[in-house]
């Protein structure tokens, strides 16, 4: 229970899994056999390995991911990768005592943003600029909007990769029809008078798995955007003294507060968590018209989601305007601009050189992007709408190429952007602010104080 | 917990030990336990005491801050506030457990037939660990999907965890559910090791069966209270796993006790310095704790004083 002793428990897991991994490795099976969502991790692909690679499970990405590192030790059997595989939340924990105790794998995968900044701070990871350089189309293929979150002070850090993952607003035509809803709502005006609408029906307007508290600040996001445009959360970003005392602030904060009081969110949000898709069940169950969300649980939505998918009931947007007084631009966004994987700065050269191989060679080329696409998802690589095809998934992936590339800012999710600290901070005040047991101005108070920390 | 029980059982090794010749063999005995916990309790202690006075992210180097952590922890609002529920957890899980677990232990200790058989049925709970029993009732107790809404129960269908006071009730239900089989097995042995002979006087003198309750199998079970007492309230103190799978600590900050409170700032907010101080704090609570219930617990003679 206390930290020393769960710290201990992780450094001994930490040394653990990777002989674990080796070991299974040495049995000379073909990869992980237990590819469930197994937390001490299953893995090591092909025998002995010498650069190491960490990463999520969670099918399809899982596969995926285990493909491109099969692929690349079969066409490299002088310096493979092994690979261990951590569920989310278990891996976020897992991978920062890793890194501080100096076990952290060749490759780290990861969120880019805040989290990176603090590895870079202590000099835990690599410098990638000049590969960058020496390897300019691996920077021209991506979309420019990926390299931000794996810039810190003007120097690259991280590779983007696999997929675009904005966050968009999905609609049930089935529940709106029934609740006599022709039109989605254009601005704010028109989502009260949806949740109106919806409630007066017994329906809830809007889905929510508010436990998870990121789930809540999504919304946020959108609003402060759109009130105040992209420059207002970048003051906080920057760490300006004060930056959230901007009215545009206080605006987005009253807006929540309203459509929390005229029941927007489903009965009990508060206690439903989105690791166990419960907020996307009593979505597509008809429960609930709508919800925000980001673009990666299009996946589940079509396979447990019944006809919702298959039928064309599922209608997405982007997050509409808030009224003709924006300041910000209708078509910015916020979500995953990508995945990041970085190179440990504790690893061999030989390591390293595995790793840049890999980076050059394999990840995302061509057979990764096409297994992306097929899943319904958009690699963060230019032009790849042409592979989209016509297939029944073709509107879904043009609407999430589109919303990405010509979003004028993509904005990466607030929580990952800034450090820990003051990430943790934020969720918490957000989930007192959906509670209704703080005030917007307490809320500006308490996110002030930990500005730049 | 392991952390804070291990005082009391050297305190009692060294003041029980007091014989002078044979004394020598049986402090020997003691060393295993003794290197287990130098290893496992004492000197994590140290270090989290020593990391309180530091700043740490867990990803770079530990650095000296001083009293940096705990200036930012003791003026910290959200400290009193998890003070408060660790104490009410404290509070309502004793007084809600003690009294069902005496009179359940008293009726199990009982030897009938009907009675055996539902002292079997009581453990159940028992038999479940902690984080399958929160992911359960989580499941039974959803607003959309759970029991009340599954069979149409209008009363049933609250928003249980959702609402900062309810939510604070199911976990008390929750935890008493848990636990009350556990403490009244406790029990049910204390009371079978009350001599019979005790009861028999007793009916001779002519009292009836709420009077031997009162006046005889109550005094007798003094020693058991405080045992029981100390297991519900250090275990209190450090509940964690429970509250982390079912609420996490929600609705906002509701449930937030301080075990839960030193592991989000820790490891969620990377804040290894402010979590330790708070683990300090729990340390320093437990002790004193313990050894105010020993007090309570006096050192008055055999408890078969006249028997």
């Amino acid at each position: 229970v206390d930290p020393k002793t769960s710290r201990r428990s992780f450094l001994s897991l930490a040394l653990g899994a990777p002989i674990a991994g080796a070991a299974l490795a040495s049995c000379g099976s073909s990869g992980p056999s237990g590819a469930g969502g197994s937390s001490s991790g299953s893995g090591g692909g092909g025998g002995g390995g010498d650069a190491t690679y960490w990463f999520l499970t969670g099918q399809p990405q899982q596969a995926i991911r285990e493909d491109t590192v099969k692929r690349f030790n079969a066409a490299n059997p002088n310096g493979k990768i092994a690979y261990t595989e951590f569920q989310n939340d278990a891996y976020k924990t897992k991978i920062k005592t890793a890194i501080g105790a100096g076990q952290a794998p060749t490759m780290i995968w990861g969120w880019g943003g805040g989290g990176l900044k603090d590895y870079v701070k202590n000099n835990q990871v690599e410098d990638l600029t000049s590969w960058f350089e020496q390897n300019p189309e691996q920077k021209s293929r991506r979309f420019p909007a990926s390299f931000q979150a794996a810039t810190v002070d003007g120097k690259i850090y991280a590779v983007p990769g696999e997929t675009v993952t904005p966050i968009v607003m999905y609609w049930n035509k089935k529940v709106l029809d029934k609740i006599g809803v022709s039109q989605i709502p254009q601005d704010w005006n028109g989502i009260m008078q949806y949740v109106q609408q919806a409630n007066s029906k017994g329906v809830a307007p809007f889905s929510l798995g508010g436990q998870s508290r990121w789930t809540n600040m999504m919304w946020l996001e959108f609003l402060l955007d759109r009130i105040g445009g992209s420059q207002v959360f970048q003051n906080v970003f920057d760490g300006k003294k004060n930056a959230w005392s901007d009215p545009a602030v206080t605006e987005m904060l009253t807006k929540i507060q309203d459509l929390v009081k005229a029941n927007g969110f489903i009965k009990g949000f508060s206690s439903i968590t989105a690791d166990s898709n419960a907020d996307q069940a009593v979505f597509f169950t008809g429960k609930a018209g709508a919800v925000l969300h980001g673009a990666w649980i299009y996946g589940n939505l079509k396979t447990a989601g019944g006809d919702l998918v298959s039928g064309g009931h599922l209608v997405y947007t982007n997050f509409p305007k808030v009224s003709d007084a924006d300041k910000g631009d209708p078509t910015n966004t916020v979500g995953n601009p990508g995945q990041y994987t970085s190179i440990s700065s504790k690893a061999t050269q030989a390591q390293k050189d595995i790793a840049k191989k890999f980076f050059s060679t394999t990840l995302l080329d061509d057979t990764e992007i096409k297994k992306w696409v097929a899943t319904g998802s958009v690699p963060l690589i230019k032009g790849v709408d042409a592979q989209f095809g016509s297939g029944p998934d073709a509107n879904w992936l043009k609407f999430i190429y589109d919303t990405s590339s010509k979003a004028k800012a993509f904005a990466q999710s607030w929580d990952q952007a800034l450090s820990p600290a003051q990430a943790e901070v934020l969720l918490d005040n957000i989930a007192k602010l959906f509670q209704l047991s703080i005030t917007p101005d307490q809320w500006i108070a308490n996110m002030n104080k930990v500005i730049g920390t | 917990m392991t952390a804070l029980a291990p005082p009391v059982a050297a305190g009692q090794t060294t003041t029980g030990g007091g014989g002078a010749v044979k004394g020598a063999t049986v402090t020997w005995m003691t060393l295993p336990a003794l290197l287990f916990f130098l290893a496992f309790a004492v000197i994590p202690l140290v270090g989290v005491l020593f990391l309180s006075f530091t700043t740490f992210s867990l990803v770079g180097a530990v650095q000296p801050s001083g009293l940096t952590s705990w200036r930012s922890v003791l003026s910290d609002p959200a400290l009193p506030h998890a003070l408060w529920i660790t104490f009410k957890i404290m509070i309502f899980t004793w007084v809600i457990q003690t009294p069902a677990s005496i009179l359940l232990g008293v009726f199990m200790a009982g030897h009938q037939r009907y009675r055996e058989v539902l002292a079997t049925l009581f453990f159940i709970p028992l038999l479940l660990s902690s984080a399958a029993i929160a992911v359960a009732y989580k499941a039974l107790l959803d607003p959309n999907f759970g029991l009340g809404p599954g069979l149409h129960l209008g009363f049933l269908t609250q928003d249980w965890l959702g609402d900062a006071t309810l939510a604070f009730w199911v976990l008390m239900f929750i935890v008493s559910w848990q636990f009350i089989p556990f403490h009244s097995l406790i029990y049910q042995g204390a009371v079978r090791q009350i001599p019979k002979s005790m009861y028999e006087a007793a009916m001779l003198d002519g009292a009836g069966r709420v009077r031997q309750f009162f006046s005889l199998t109550l005094p007798q079970l003094k020693y058991t209270i405080i045992t029981s007492s100390t297991l519900m309230v250090v275990g209190a103190l450090t509940f964690f796993d429970l509250i982390f799978v079912l609420t996490a600590g929600g609705p906002a900050d509701a449930t937030r006790n301080l075990a839960l409170d030193m592991y989000i700032r820790g490891f969620q907010g990377n804040q290894m310095g402010l979590a330790s101080a708070i683990a300090a704090i729990i340390v320093v609570i437990g002790l004193l704790l313990a050894l105010f219930l020993r007090r309570l617990g006096g050192t008055s003679g055999s408890q078969l004083e006249g028997a």
